[in-house]
């Protein structure tokens, strides 16, 4: 098993190179481990895999009831949510299908529902029903007044974006996939027919190139010569509320959709807090996944309307992510033959739950282009640690405690992180080169107190064992 | 799980509060008297406040030193101090849910006192906007980092808050062999007493901006600096690698929450009369959970009040219903929150967003008039901070009629 965080990398050629860690590129790896005879490298920027827009979404697994019909999205959303669903239950990701309820708060969204209804059916999607306003407050007590109906989709999952990053990456390392982190590409070339990738830490070569490099696919596509498409990235800011607000929500509270987007909705998450959000911004900085005062109070102003107790729970959490957008309403996935190239671009906002798909449809198109995989195996399942409250935790199970009292000894007060999982973490085959990403792996300091309690313990386990 | 452990009095949080109410309750034969804490060491926040300030006038001592003291005199009076049991949840009325390396266990008393603390509400709670750097943290993350565990922090570290806890956050800073750039408070001045602020812009030259905001949190990877906005609208820069975010206390009310207890508006923690009774028969409140956050002193003084309450209740005592106290602006909380005539000794803490000297407080209920007291403030009143706490003495409860109305707090 190979991860590697710094040094120089290995000469031989890989038979394919991924660049980017994101929920995509760790999908696409671990779809290519399935093939013993490939050699295979997955090349991230950043110090930890699914750093970039992966950590950063509504964490939505979504039915895809809204896409646009016949789109290649649509498909791959609708393909993915599937796969991905059946992949959580064997890896241990935390989901929840706890379904959507698009509301109606004026009678031109009421109007508009059977068509939402409609156009469902057309991406085959065809369990909504619309529900009256009694039935709407009877599931949903504490939603805020005047709402006149809504869209029952009951598909709408909510899932463990982290852990699904990290069990797609642990497989393909597990696998014999080489993950080199801490390397940025930088420039690209091509000799002998082969790629030459140039990083931080010296050239790699590939016979096969897959960009999926997420915000960053149009520079790595330009590098290659190719002009297809400009990433504009779109601020999504969020606000996390306190897990004793959970119980005010029970379905993900979507608005209906209007030609400026999803809007904001109101959703549990798997680790039992609330989410509000997100903005939508248009931006041109690639690194502005910063909150903006504007930002926060345009939310709150919303969430009062949706949820108005919400308001008056504790915050735990801001956070940002940029969408990948590219003024095209679809994804940007395309094989380029004569290159041996694949660019998987302009992955949306809905790129998680659609990854499994959109892994399985790059491999055929490297295949187009040219790729012989070989034969193919059954991959080892994964066991991944559950971060979700609808799952027994390790504090809750006897049967754990009683083999290893280290998962009694809680260190992570607010969020019940014990040291046993701490350590499991800065053990695993991937293990955190920071404390956000022992946080994203254990959510160790990511509870209401934000290290008041636990940060100078959890910091101290992470020291001692890097050291 | 296999079956129900049964004690007289389960005390959940060993800080003073906590411990001093074990202490007396232990002291005084109440039977089986158990304190759980889920660090590994008893004492709360004291433990790591490593400076003065604690113990009394003529005994002063260090928060550490206090923390043990503490935690001595309950063992030493008979009460088990369990550390590293976290209680997680109730399990009944007067029953709750606990995990340790041992295992999980249900625990049921006759008594519960909760003693569960406050924390500083951090970055995110205060939607201060910007980055997600490293280098963000709260006074109580600060000390222990340096105190207890010797961890380096950066080198340049901006204080976020004025209070007498900002002032604790500065010296660990100093401590750590850091530099405090400023300390920034939106108020018009410090909230500490005098003699502290000054020593720390004189003595240790640490500017203080007042009047001022912090409204941007910048850098990737680690903190490079905090934009600040003053009153007047200027805005600038203050580059450091670290910040502090102080005070601004919110109780740890999780246990309260889940148990379905009433809880008060203005503190946010559970709501108590007098006597430290909570809204359910046989469980009792006492410390910074009740009203953010007053000294350890305070804190252990309610534990001993509670002390006497529950022994009361085990010897049979009733559980009478209590009338809400509210306040109204410029005035954020009271505590206690309830009142039952019977609310003899004791003093009401009330905390109000201007200074209030020479005014005068109304208690009334349903019409009609309780008490008038003038505020006199226990500092001089050219010092009165500007978000002050005052007292109220509990000469007017057996005025209160104990089936009417909200007893109502007003200023003149
Ligand atoms: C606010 C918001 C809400 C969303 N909600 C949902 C949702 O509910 N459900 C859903 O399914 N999707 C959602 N999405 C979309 C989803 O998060 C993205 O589609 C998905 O994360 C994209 O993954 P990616 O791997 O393509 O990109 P990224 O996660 O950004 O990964 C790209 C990686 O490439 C690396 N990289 C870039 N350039 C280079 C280089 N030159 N060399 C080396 N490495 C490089 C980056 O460091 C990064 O790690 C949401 C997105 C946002 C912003
Ligand atoms: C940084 C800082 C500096 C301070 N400096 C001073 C000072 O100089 N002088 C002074 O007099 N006061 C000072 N104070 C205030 C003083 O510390 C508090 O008033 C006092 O600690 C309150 O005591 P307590 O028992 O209510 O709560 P805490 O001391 O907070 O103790 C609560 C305890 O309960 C435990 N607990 C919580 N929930 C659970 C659970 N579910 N299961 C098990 N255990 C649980 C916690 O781990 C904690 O140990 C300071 C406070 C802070 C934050």
């Amino acid at each position: 098993m190979t991860v590697t965080a710094q040094g120089p990398l290995p000469e031989r050629p890989y038979d394919v190179a991924i660049v980017g860690a994101g929920v995509v590129g760790c999908a696409i790896a671990r779809a290519l481990a399935r093939h013993p005879g490939l050699r295979v490298a997955l090349v991230e920027a950043q110090d930890d895999v699914g750093q970039g827009t992966s950590k950063a979404n509504t964490a939505i697994l979504h039915t895809g009831f809204d896409a646009v019909p016949g789109s290649l999205e649509a498909r791959l959303v609708r393909e993915g949510a599937r796969m991905l669903a059946a992949y959580a239950t064997e890896s241990g990701i935390p989901v929840e299908p706890v379904g959507a309820l698009l509301v109606a708060w004026d009678a031109d969204q009421l109007a508009r529902l059977p068509r939402l209804a409609e156009k469902a059916e057309r991406n085959a999607y065809r369990d909504t029903r619309i529900v009256g306003p009694d039935e709407l407050y009877t599931r949903e007590p504490h939603l805020g007044p005047g709402a006149l109906g809504a869209l029952h989709v009951p598909g709408e999952s909510i899932v463990c974006p982290w852990t699904t990053t990290l069990a797609y990456a642990t497989q393909a390392v597990r696998h014999g996939v080489d993950l080199h982190l801490g390397c940025r590409v930088t420039r690209a070339s091509r000799q002998d027919g082969e790629h030459l990738l140039h990083t931080d830490r010296g050239t790699l070569r590939a016979r096969f190139l897959v960009n999926a490099a997420g915000l960053h696919a149009d520079t790595l596509d330009r590098l290659l010569g190719r002009q297809d498409f400009t990433v504009t990235p779109r601020r999504g800011q969020l606000i996390v509320f306190d897990k004793l607000a959970r119980p005010l929500v029970r379905h993900i509270l979507l608005p209906v959709p209007t030609a400026l987007g999803k809007g904001v909705l109101v959703a549990p998450t798997v680790y039992g807090n609330v989410l509000l959000g997100p903005t939508a911004e248009d931006l041109d900085d690639k690194r502005a996944t910063g909150s903006t005062a504007e930002g926060l109070s345009a939310l709150r102003e919303q969430g009062r309307r949706i949820l108005p107790e919400l308001l008056d729970e504790e915050v735990t959490a801001v956070y940002a992510g940029l969408r990948a957008a590219t003024g095209h309403e679809d994804y940007r996935i395309a094989a380029h033959r004569e290159n041996s190239y694949v660019t998987v671009g302009g992955i949306r906002s809905t790129g998680l739950t659609a990854s499994l798909a959109i892994a399985a449809h790059v491999v055929e198109l490297l295949a187009d282009a040219g790729l012989d995989p070989g034969p193919a195996r059954d991959l080892e399942p994964v066991r991944m640690p559950n971060l979700g409250e609808a799952f027994p935790r390790p504090h809750q199970r006897a049967d754990l405690i009683a083999a290893d009292p280290e998962y009694g000894t809680l260190v992570c007060h607010c969020e019940r992180v014990s040291r046993g999982e701490i350590r499991d973490a800065l053990a695993s085959t991937i293990p955190p080169r920071g404390l956000d990403g022992l946080r994203r792996r254990t959510r160790a300091r990511a509870g209401r107190c934000q290290g008041f309690y636990c940060g100078a313990a959890v910091r101290a386990l992470f020291e001692e064992a890097t050291r | 799980m296999s079956g129900v452990r049964r004690v007289d009095v389960l005390v959940v949080g060993a800080g003073p509060g906590g411990l001093a109410a074990a202490a007396r309750l232990a002291a005084a034969g109440a039977g089986r008297v158990e304190v759980l804490e889920r660090e590994q060491q008893a004492g709360g926040v004291p433990r790591h406040c490593a400076h003065g300030g604690f113990g009394t006038w003529t005994h002063p001592l260090t928060g550490p030193s206090y923390a043990r003291l503490l935690a001595e005199g309950a063992a030493r009076a008979g009460a088990v101090v369990r550390t590293g049991v976290t209680a997680l949840d109730w399990a009944g009325p007067l029953a709750l849910t606990t995990v340790s390396p041992r295992g999980p266990e249900k625990i049921e008393a006759a008594a519960i006192v909760l003693a569960t603390g406050a924390r500083e509400r951090p970055r995110a709670a205060r939607l201060v906007p910007g980055t997600r750097p490293a280098g963000v943290c709260t006074t109580g993350e600060l000390q222990q980092a340096v105190h207890l565990y010797g961890q380096r922090i950066g080198s340049r570290a901006v204080v976020v808050g004025a209070e007498d806890v900002s002032y604790a956050a500065t010296a660990t800073v100093r401590a750590s062999g850091a530099r405090v750039v400023a300390m920034v408070t939106d108020l018009p001045r410090a909230q500490a007493a005098p003699a502290r602020a000054l020593d720390a812009r004189l003595r240790h030259g640490v500017p203080l901006l007042t009047g001022t905001t912090v409204t941007e949190l910048l850098g990737h990877g680690r903190l490079s600096g905090v934009r600040v906005r003053h009153r007047d609208g200027r805005s600038a820069v203050l580059p450091c690698d670290t910040v502090v975010f102080t005070g601004d206390f919110v109780p740890d009310h999780e246990l309260a929450r889940r148990g379905g207890l009433v809880c008060d508006p203005g503190t946010r923690g559970p709501a108590v009369d007098g006597a430290l009774r909570t809204s359910r028969a046989g469980v009792f409140a006492v410390g910074s959970v009740l009203h953010p956050v007053g000294s350890a002193a305070t804190a252990a003084r309610e534990g001993a009040r509670a002390a006497g309450a529950v022994r009361q209740w085990l010897a049979g005592g009733d559980w009478p219903g209590a009338v809400p106290l509210v306040v109204s602006e410029p005035l954020r909380w009271i505590a206690p929150h309830r009142v039952t005539p019977a609310d003899r000794h004791g003093r009401y803490v009330l905390r109000s967003t201007e200074p209030l000297t020479r005014r005068v407080l109304r208690v009334t209920q349903d019409g009609r008039t309780l008490d008038r007291v003038r505020v006199r403030s226990s500092l001089p009143s050219a010092l009165v901070p500007y978000r002050t706490t005052l007292t109220l003495t509990a000469r007017w409860t057996h005025r209160v009629d104990a089936k009417g109305g909200p007893v109502r707090i007003t200023v003149d």
